[in-house]
C-alpha cells in the first residue's frame, strides 16, 4: 500500500469466513478507494476460487492494483449515497435495474438511493464479461451477500455508538433503528467520518426469496426516463473537446491484404490525417461528411484469395469438420438401441449464419493523454476490449481505461473491441479524440456471425412411444444444450469442430437454438411416428420435473389441449433446458398455401428461471426473445460470396417488424426455493422448434433449415 | 458548396454552421448535441433517427440540412414540456416499450406523428404506420400497447 498522504484504510475481514488471507494483494494506491470516494463505509467481495475465474481477475498477467479475486464492491458514503461497483454491462437485459433490486433487498435502502457504476475499467473491478446469463446467478447472489455484509456493518456502528447489543436493533429504510425504544440514526450519520473498508467471501445471501420485498418485485428501470427523452448517452453519443471523425477504408474482402494505396488525394484535403499502418487504412477528419468524403477518394487495391460461398456452406462444414469431437457423451449402445426401436428415423438438419444487427451499431471514441488511452466503447466485455487494446498498442497496466456506457443491443455480438481498436489507432495518428461509428454494412460485415451448422440425428422408439436410441452430431454450430433432456438409454452425441469459413462468436443462447431446433423437431416428427400427440410422447420420455412441469404450464395457457386451430392453422411446441432454466414454447401459425406466406399468431411460453428477481423485466425477455428468434426461425440468414457478405443492408436483411409480431405470452414459473437463473437467453430456444412443428401441423410438411422460410413455404 | 447558418429545432433558431449537403441527423448529433436522435443504418430502413420535418416523420440520415432549412425540425429532446413528459414519452416509460432503449427515440417520434394524423389508431394502423422502425430487442408488442394507452391519455386530455 502507498505511503502517500491517504486515509489509513482498516481491513475488517470476516475472519470466520475467510480462508485465505486477502490482506497481502490489497493495493488501492493508485485508485485510493476513499481518497476517490470520500469517507464512509465500504464492502469488498473476495470471490472464491472457482468464481475467480469467472468475475474475478484470471492469471498472472493481470497485475491490476486489485486483489485478484475481487467480485463488486460497495460504499456508503457520508451522505448516505450507496453506490455499487461491478464490471457487468447493461445492454437491454435490465440488470442495472435487477443488481440495484439485489443490493437494496438486502441493504435496506430505497432503489432510487443507490448507483450503480458499470463497465468501467478503472472504477469497477475485473470481470470477464456479462455472457452466458451468468449475472443474475452469480453477481446478483454476490451483491445481496455485498449488500447485507454492509447492512451489518452499520447495524455494528450503530451498536458501538448507543453502547448496545446489535441484536436489539433493526436497519429499515436507510436507516438503523432500536427495536424496543424511539433512537433511529440515518446510514449517512453511521458513514460519517468512517474509513472502515471490510472484506467478504461469498456466501449465500440471508434472505431467502420467499421474504424478498424489493426483490421480486416489478420494479421499474431505473433509469427508464433517460431513455424515453433522448438523454441516455450510449458511446456513439459520447462528445470530447476537439473530437474528430474517423473512417477507415475496409478491404475488399476477408482476408484481403492491401497491394497498393494511393491517399495522395485525400492526404491533399484540409485537416484530414491518413492513417497507412499495415493492411490498416483509415482517415481523420473534422466531420463525418469530410472523413467519408476522404475515404471514398483513397484508391486501395487489394489481394483476395478463393472463399467458399453460402451456397455450398453445409456441404463445406461436413467436409472441413476436424477429426473427432468435443464434449461426447456416450451412454448404452446405439446398436442395441436400434435394434430394440420399431421405428427408427435419420435426419440432417441445417443452421444458416444469422447476424446479431444491434441497431446500435459498434462505436468507439480515443482520447489518448499523456500516453494513457480512454476509450468508450459498447461491449459485453469491457476487460476483454482493455486487454486488447492493451496488446494492440503495447501499454502497460494503467495506461488504458475502458468506459462502457449502457449499449444499444449486443445479444451476444459485442464480445469485441474492434471501433475501440480502429479509433483509438486513429486518434493517436491525429493527436486528437476521434469518434469511430460503424455503418450498417460494416457492421453486418466486419463484426461476427452466429455460427452455422449441420446436424444428424439418428433415433429409434419402440412401440410403446419409449425412446430407445439418439444420436446427434453437431458440426460448427456449437455445443450448448447439445445434450437431450429426455432419457434415453441408449446415446451417442458430439460436437464437431470446424475451420469455419467466416468469423463467427457468440449469439443468444448460442448453439442452443440450433440444437433445440434440431432435437424439438425430430421429437415431433417421432410422436407423430408413433400417433402420440406431441405433448403426451415429451411427458412420457422425460423425468426432470421441472422441464415437464414447464410444458404443461406453457400447453396449458395456450390451450393446448381445448382449442382448435382454424384452417391453415396449425399448432406446435418446443423446449428444453439450458443455463439452469426451464423453457417451454407453444406457437399457433398460419399458412396461406398460394401465397406460401407464414405467419406467426400467437406464441406462448412458460420459463421457470427459478425464484424470479424481476416479473416485469422477466416478461419483457420472455416476449423480446420470442421476438427475435422469430428471425432466425423464418427468414434471417447472411448470404457470402468470394469473402463478401452479399446482403448486408436492413432492405436485403429481413429482420423481425411490426408485421411479423404474434401475441407473445409469457408464462412466469416462479420457484422460490430454487436459485435464480439468467433469462436473457434461454426462452428463445423453444420458439423455432415452435414454429416448425406447427408448419408440420398445419400442411404435413417438415422442414429442417434455419431459417425456414426464407422465400415463403412453396419454395423452402 | 452552400452553407447553411439556420435552423429551427424544437422552436428554437439555432445558429450553425454546416454544408447544404450534411446529413440533417449529423448536424443535430455532432452540431448540436442533440444526440438523442440515432444512427441505425443510414439506408433508411430502421428510423432510428427519425425526426419531424413540419410535424412528418423522416429520416433524419438520409436528408439533408438544406432541406430542413427554413422548416419545423422537432426532435426527442423537444417533445417533453417544463420537464413534464409528452404522453407518448410517458406511456413508453408505463409500459417499460424498451430494452436497451436505443430504438426508443425513433419510436416515440414516430408515433407522436401518428397520433397527430390519428388520434384513434387500431392496432393495424400502428403496425402499418411503424413498420419501418426496427427494434432488434423484440419490445413491438410493449410499444403497440404504449401507443394505443398514449391515444387513449391523450383523448381524455383534449376533453378535459
Amino acid at each position: 500500500m502507498s505511503k502517500r498522504n491517504i486515509p489509513e484504510i482498516v481491513i475488517e475481514p470476516e475472519r470466520y469466513e475467510l480462508r485465505e488471507a486477502p490482506l497481502h494483494h490489497f493495493e488501492l494506491d493508485r485508485r485510493d478507494f476513499f481518497k476517490l470516494m470520500g469517507g464512509g463505509v465500504a464492502v469488498f467481495l473476495l470471490l472464491p476460487k472457482g468464481l475467480a475465474q469467472e468475475s474475478g481477475r484470471r492469471g498472472s498477467r493481470h497485475s491490476e492494483p486489485l486483489p485478484e479475486n475481487i467480485g463488486a464492491w460497495l460504499h456508503v458514503g457520508e451522505h448516505g449515497a450507496v453506490t455499487v461497483y461491478t464490471g457487468k454491462a447493461e445492454m437491454g437485459q435490465n440488470i442495472r435495474t435487477s443488481l440495484t433490486q439485489a443490493a437494496a433487498e438486502e441493504l435496506h435502502v430505497k432503489m432510487d438511493s443507490i448507483s450503480m457504476v458499470m463497465g468501467d475499467t478503472d472504477l469497477t473491478p475485473f470481470d470477464m464479461g456479462t455472457f452466458g446469463s451468468r449475472t443474475t446467478p452469480t453477481m446478483n447472489k454476490q451483491l445481496r451477500r455485498v449488500a447485507s455484509v454492509a447492512r451489518d456493518t452499520l447495524v455494528g456502528l450503530a451498536a458501538r455508538q448507543w453502547n448496545v447489543p446489535a441484536a436489539g436493533l433493526v436497519a429499515k429504510d436507510g436507516e438503523v433503528r432500536e427495536s424496543k425504544g424511539g433512537r433511529s440514526v440515518s446510514y449517512a450519520e453511521l458513514a460519517q467520518g468512517q474509513t472502515l473498508a471490510r472484506a467478504m467471501v461469498e456466501t449465500d445471501p440471508l434472505t431467502p426469496p420467499s421474504e424478498w420485498t424489493v426483490a421480486g418485485t416489478p420494479v421499474p428501470k431505473v433509469d427508464g426516463r433517460a431513455f424515453v427523452t433522448g438523454e441516455h448517452q450510449y458511446a456513439s453519443d459520447i462528445r470530447r473537446p476537439g473530437m474528430m471523425f474517423g473512417k477507415v477504408v475496409r478491404p475488399s474482402a476477408y482476408g484481403a491484404t492491401l497491394e497498393s494505396l494511393d491517399a495522395s488525394k485525400a492526404q491533399a484535403m484540409p485537416a484530414v490525417t491518413v492513417v497507412h499502418d499495415g493492411d490498416f487504412v483509415g482517415v481523420v477528419a473534422p466531420s463525418e461528411l469530410e472523413a467519408g468524403r476522404a475515404a471514398a477518394v483513397i484508391r486501395a487495391t487489394w489481394k483476395t484469395s478463393p472463399q467458399p460461398s453460402s451456397a455450398e456452406l453445409f456441404d463445406y462444414l461436413k467436409a472441413h469438420a476436424e477429426p473427432g469431437g468435443r464434449g461426447e457423451y456416450e451412454a448404452g449402445s446405439m446398436q442395441d438401441g436400434l435394434a430394440a426401436a420399431k421405428h427408427r428415423l435419420t435426419a440432417t438438419y441445417t443452421i444458416a449464419y444469422i447476424q446479431h444487427a444491434p441497431l446500435e451499431p459498434r462505436a468507439g471514441v480515443a482520447e489518448w493523454e499523456n500516453g494513457k488511452l480512454t476509450a468508450w466503447t459498447g461491449s459485453q466485455r469491457p476487460f476483454g476490449v482493455q486487454q486488447q487494446l492493451e496488446e494492440a498498442f503495447h501499454l502497460s497496466k494503467g495506461k488504458c481505461r475502458v468506459i462502457v456506457p449502457d449499449t444499444g443491443g449486443a445479444y451476444g455480438g459485442k464480445h469485441t473491441g474492434e471501433a475501440a481498436i480502429e479509433a483509438a489507432r486513429l486518434a493517436r495518428a491525429a493527436g486528437k479524440p476521434v469518434k469511430l461509428v460503424w455503418t450498417r454494412e460494416e457492421e453486418f460485415t466486419w463484426a461476427y456471425f452466429r455460427p452455422s451448422g449441420v446436424i444428424d440425428i439418428s433415433s429409434g422408439v419402440d412401440g410403446q412411444g419409449v425412446l430407445t436410441a439418439w444420436e446427434f452430431h453437431n458440426y460448427n454450430s456449437g455445443g450448448a444444450a447439445i445434450r437431450t433432456p429426455y432419457d434415453v438409454p441408449n446415446q451417442h452425441i458430439q460436437f464437431h469442430e470446424v475451420d469455419a469459413p467466416l468469423r463467427q462468436g457468440s449469439y443468444r443462447s448460442l448453439a442452443a437454438t440450433a440444437n433445440h431446433f434440431a432435437r424439438e423437431s425430430h421429437m415431433d416428427d417421432l410422436a407423430h411416428r408413433v400417433k402420440m400427440d406431441p405433448l403426451e410422447f415429451r411427458l412420457k420420455n422425460l423425468k426432470n420435473q421441472r422441464l415437464k412441469f414447464a410444458f404443461t404450464a406453457a400447453a396449458d395457457a395456450f390451450g393446448w389441449k381445448t382449442r382448435k386451430p382454424a384452417k391453415g392453422h396449425g399448432f406446435g411446441m418446443g423446449g428444453g433446458v439450458e443455463k439452469g432454466g426451464y423453457v417451454a414454447t407453444c406457437a399457433e401459425v398460419a399458412v396461406d398455401r398460394s401465397s406460401g406466406n407464414v405467419r406467426v399468431v400467437r406464441v406462448t411460453s412458460a420459463f421457470d428461471c427459478g425464484a424470479v428477481v424481476n416479473p416485469n423485466g422477466l416478461r419483457n425477455q420472455i416476449e423480446g426473445a420470442n421476438v427475435m428468434g422469430l428471425g432466425g426461425a423464418l427468414f434471417e440468414a447472411i448470404e457470402f460470396k468470394d469473402g463478401r457478405i452479399t446482403n448486408a443492408t436492413f432492405t436485403q436483411y429481413r429482420v423481425p417488424r411490426f408485421s411479423d409480431v404474434p401475441q407473445v405470452q409469457p408464462v412466469l414459473i416462479d420457484r422460490k426455493n430454487q436459485p435464480s437463473a439468467g433469462a436473457g437467453e434461454t426462452p428463445i430456444c423453444g420458439l423455432a422448434p415452435a414454429i416448425g412443428n406447427a408448419i408440420f401441423h398445419a400442411t404435413g410438411k417438415r422442414i429442417r433449415s434455419l431459417p425456414m422460410v426464407p422465400h415463403g413455404l412453396k419454395k423452402a | 458548396m452552400a452553407r447553411i447558418s439556420e435552423i429551427h429545432v424544437n422552436g428554437k433558431r439555432r445558429a450553425i454552421d454546416a454544408e447544404a449537403e450534411a446529413t440533417l441527423l449529423s448536424v443535430l448529433r455532432d452540431d448540436l448535441g442533440l444526440t438523442g436522435t440515432k444512427f441505425g443504418c443510414g439506408e433508411g430502413q430502421c428510423r432510428a433517427c427519425t425526426v419531424l420535418l413540419d410535424g412528418k416523420p423522416v429520416h433524419s440520415c438520409l436528408t439533408s440540412v438544406g432541406n430542413a432549412a427554413g422548416k419545423q425540425i422537432t426532435t426527442i429532446e423537444g417533445l417533453a414540456e417544463n420537464g413534464n413528459l409528452h404522453p407518448v414519452q410517458q406511456a413508453f416509460l408505463d409500459a417499460e416499450a424498451f430494452q436497451c432503449g436505443y430504438c426508443t427515440s425513433g419510436m416515440i417520434v414516430t408515433a407522436v406523428a401518428l397520433l397527430r394524423q390519428n388520434p384513434n389508431p387500431s392496432e393495424k394502423n400502428i403496425r402499418e404506420f411503424m413498420q419501418g422502425n426496427i427494434c432488434r430487442c423484440g419490445t413491438y408488442p410493449r410499444i403497440i400497447e404504449a401507443v394505443r394507452n398514449a391515444a387513449s391519455t391523450m383523448k381524455k386530455k383534449s376533453r378535459a
